[in-house]
């Protein structure tokens, strides 16, 4: 569904991803994971294109992606949920809704706001409020359902688990296997592997920027030289 | 009390044109973060059309019809301005889009005069409402009424398109993050189009509807503008709530200052302003802003570096060329080197603050002017020695600056630049409006040079001596430690903090620093012309000394004084041409979209390139 090759993207002059590769099945969860500074919201940001590569490939079910405007790619169905969030704090929630929206599409689960609220009930109690006053959780769970409002074929989720409560870390990888289960491809960074290992089916490891490993998380357990040099447990 | 109510009135109905222009402004800047210079034009385009339509069409029903139609032209008029010119340069630093709005004014300006002719047109009556009602024993136009009645819809309907429709939410979401906005899959391109059309018809609309009451000249487009500044300040920029509180405050200001303070109505507005900048420095209505917020990351600058050997030979070449022009030039060659020369120590000045320190300045030219009516004050109510007088003009303005930038650099960003032009504006008003101290209009005369400087020969070398020597203190003082720390303040505010540099006093020492050398050049201007008014101290010149650094090269030391040389030299037979605005108007656009280097950033890319220098070692 996503195919990713020799991706190489810069910050000014200095080298972030180097010659990454990698692709995502249709109803794969995958995790990507890697320590601080590795380079996984720069993967993702290469994807939609928020950071414009210097070369390499990005192709969505077949399509070059890879020079578009990223409104372009929202509409082809890539939902990205920022890792900062980046909730427009003077709207109310239901207007950061309406900002997210789309028309449904044939071959993608397809939300509504009720269905949203069903999902993430705390919003619904504050749906008036102004995104201004909520707390990281619900700041998370917002920023996830403005994507959806998109109907979304996959969903690039940078850190969902990073900086809220354990609870909600809990509901949020349920909330994650339903979108699996609703048959959502879902890419998610990841420095938790716990969590990660609870929601993806497989595992793929940066560092600098390049590839370290790419397979299950069985796999992974039999290497954990790998783990020790790659990830901070 | 009825003539309190009448002025009452007066003012409301004053403030309708105003805050259709303003609010306009304020959505623009809201979504694009574009300071439209330009909006004034638009304004003064739908006056014109506005007239035409008026003389087409007949009656009650072709009078509204012509005022929603020049609406919807100058919305047209403006997509093509943000389509042609701003798309281009929605990713480059504030400060060329900025430029860029200046060219289309300049361009507007002779486009205008080659369509409407350079008379004024008087606006018709309104058809219907041509008589006036009394209120309280006062005569009120029925126009007026008309205004008062229609103004508050207009908010309405603004209001209700922003809060409660979809676009609306886009609009107010862009307003925060665009980019984020693009992400979630909304086209960016088509909503900044969008509230270009509807801020551009918004000031069209505002154009035609004041025709009765006033009417279309080639100068309202400068003359509204900086109202439309005052206003979009005060109520914060962004705000459509903010610009009709404001309008209203300054129209009724404005009819009361008239008629009980005639002298001051002008100072008033920017008193204002800049009280209530200091309270709420995003004024009344405004958000904060956070630098940086935008995402709007250019590339990194190259680091600066002394001259090299070749540099400093081909400016000691120059230097002595020049030093040789009176043993070979005509008196009229002399003239215009020192005015050069002038010109490139102003330039040089603000592009200390502004390409060193990034602080950039709307209303520079408040020090040129404030040094040069320092000097002349002297010399006219003090008898003062030339000598001494030309050495008070650096101080006074470096005071001047002292005292304004203690203000201003609390703030940053397109704030920052807003301040500095209501100072700026304060400044030209207290001169322009003081008519029994500073002469107003009428200027001071009369201020000659020193016996020993007397000729024209004379004041050149004099020129030249402190011409050059000011601006290579301004270099020495760029590669010395304090223009490095300066440097830190403007890459990373935070950063430098965090290291233990003052950053307020650094910032504060460079503005002052800059006001003096400022008050140095009008020192040398206003004794090499015998006289100074206050156009020295407009708008207009403010503006001269930014696109001469920007055409220069923003981002060069030496961009300053090759742009005001180039401009200064070139002005002598561009505006021999009966549209040279629009010539320069042109230049300016292009400059921007296709060399946003500047001349010296794209003579030093080429050269770079040729192989003739050697990388980074050019003149800078
Ligand atoms: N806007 C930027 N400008 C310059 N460098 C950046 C920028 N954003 C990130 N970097 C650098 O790029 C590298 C990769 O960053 P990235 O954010 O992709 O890492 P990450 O794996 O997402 O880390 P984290 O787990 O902390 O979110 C880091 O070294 C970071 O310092
Ligand atoms: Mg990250």
């Amino acid at each position: 569904m996503l195919e990713i090759s020799a991706l190489n993207s810069f910050y000014g002059k200095a080298h972030i991803l180097n010659d990454l590769g990698f692709s995502v099945s249709k109803g794969e969860v995958v995790a990507l994971l890697g320590r601080n500074g590795a380079g996984k919201t720069t993967t993702m940001k290469s994807i939609m294109q928020l950071v414009r590569p210097k070369s390499g490939k990005v192709q969505f079910n077949g399509q070059d992606i890879t020079a578009l405007p990223s409104h372009r790619i929202a509409r082809l169905g890539l939902g990205y949920v920022p890792e900062e969030r980046r909730i427009f704090s003077d709207l109310t929630i239901l207007e950061n809704l309406e900002v997210g929206r789309q028309p449904p599409r044939a071959d993608a689960p397809a939300w509504t706001v009720d269905a949203l609220f069903e999902l993430f009930p705390n919003l619904f109690e504050r749906r008036h409020n102004r995104g201004k006053a909520m707390s990281g959780g619900e700041q998370q769970m917002l920023t996830i359902a403005r994507t959806l409002m998109g109907n979304p074929k996959l969903l690039l989720l940078d850190e969902p688990s990073e900086g809220i409560a354990p609870v909600i870390v809990e509901q949020m990888a349920e909330t994650i296997l339903r979108f699996k289960k609703e048959g959502l491809t879902v890419i998610i960074s990841e420095q938790n592997l716990h969590f990660a290992r609870i929601v993806a089916d497989r595992a793929i490891i940066i560092e600098s920027g390049e590839k370290k490993f790419d397979g299950s998380f069985s796999e992974l357990e039999k290497q954990p030289e790998i783990r020790d040099a790659y990830l901070s447990v | 009390m009825g003539l309190f109510v009448a002025q009452l009135l007066t003012g409301l109905a004053n403030a309708a044109a105003l805050f259709l222009v303003a609010s306009g402004l304020s959505l623009i800047f809201g979504v694009t973060r574009i300071v439209n210079f330009a909006h004034g034009s638009l304004y003064m385009l739908g006056a014109y059309f506005g007239v035409t339509l008026m003389n087409t069409l007949p009656g009650v029903f072709g009078f509204w019809t012509s005022i929603l139609l020049s609406g919807l032209i100058v919305g047209v008029i403006g997509i093509a301005i943000e389509v042609c010119v701003l798309r281009p340069v929605y990713r480059a630093p504030e400060l060329f889009q900025l430029v860029a709005t200046f060219g289309v004014i300049l361009v507007i300006q002779d486009l205008t005069l080659m369509v409407w002719g350079a008379e004024d047109r008087l606006g018709p009556r309104a058809p219907g409402l041509k008589s006036v009602v009394r209120i309280l024993g006062e005569p009120v136009p029925q126009y007026d009424l008309a205004l008062i009645a229609i103004t508050p819809f207009i908010l309405l309907a603004l209001w209700w398109l922003i809060a409660r429709t979809r676009v609306g939410v886009l609009v107010r979401a862009a307003t925060q993050d665009r980019e984020m906005v693009g992400a979630l899959g909304v086209n960016q391109s088509w909503l900044f189009t969008g509230v270009f059309f509807l801020g551009s018809a918004l000031a069209g609309l505002g154009g035609a509807l004041q025709l009765p009451k006033g009417g279309a000249d080639l100068l309202m487009d400068l003359n509204i503008i900086s109202a439309v500044f005052v206003v979009v300040v005060i109520g914060g920029m962004g705000s459509i709530p903010g610009a009709f509180v404001a309008s209203v405050l300054i129209s009724v200001l404005n009819v009361f200052g008239v008629s009980y303070i005639p002298q001051s109505t002008l100072v008033l507005m920017y008193v204002v302003m800049a009280v209530v900048l200091l309270i709420r420095p995003y004024g009344l209505f405004g958000r904060e802003e956070k630098a940086g917020e935008h995402g709007q990351v250019g590339e990194p600058d190259r680091p600066i570096r002394p001259a090299g050997t070749k540099g400093r030979l081909f400016v000691a070449a120059l230097i002595a060329a020049l030093a040789l022009v009176p043993l070979v030039g005509e008196n009229f060659t002399q003239v215009l080197i020192t005015d050069i020369v002038i010109f490139c120590l102003f330039a040089a000045s603000l592009q200390f603050m502004l390409s060193t320190g990034g602080l950039v300045s709307f209303g520079h030219a408040a020090y040129f002017g404030g040094g040069a009516y320092a000097a002349a004050l002297l010399v006219t109510y003090a008898d003062t020695p030339m000598e001494l007088a030309f050495l008070f003009a650096p101080l006074a303005a470096g005071l001047l600056a002292l005292i304004f930038g203690w203000f201003c650099i609390r703030l940053s960003g397109v704030y920052f630049a807003m301040l500095t032009l209501a100072f700026s504006q304060l400044v030209w008003s207290l001169v322009f409006q003081w008519y029994d101290v500073t002469g107003g209009d009428d200027g001071l005369v009369n201020i000659w040079p020193a016996e020993w400087l007397s000729g024209t020969t004379a004041y050149y070398y004099f020129t030249l001596i402190v011409g050059v020597g000011g601006i290579i203190l301004l270099r020495q003082l760029a590669h010395a430690p304090f223009g490095y720390t300066l440097r830190a303040t403007r890459d990373s505010a935070r950063q430098a903090e965090a290291t233990g540099i003052n950053v307020k006093l650094v910032q504060w020492s460079a503005f002052a620093m800059a006001g003096a050398m400022a008050g140095l050049a009008g020192g040398l201007f206003v004794f090499s012309k015998g006289s100074i008014f206050p156009n020295e101290l407009e708008i207009g010149k403010s503006f001269d000394a930014l696109i001469v650094v920007f055409l220069g090269g923003v981002k060069t030391l030496s961009g300053g004084v090759v742009g005001a040389a180039f401009m200064e030299s070139a002005k002598d037979w561009l505006t021999r041409l009966e549209y040279w605005r629009l010539i320069l108007g042109l230049l300016i656009i292009g400059v921007v979209i296709i060399a946003p280097d500047g001349i010296v950033g794209t003579l030093r890319r080429v050269g770079e390139r040729i192989g003739l220098l050697r990388t980074q070692e050019f003149m800078r």
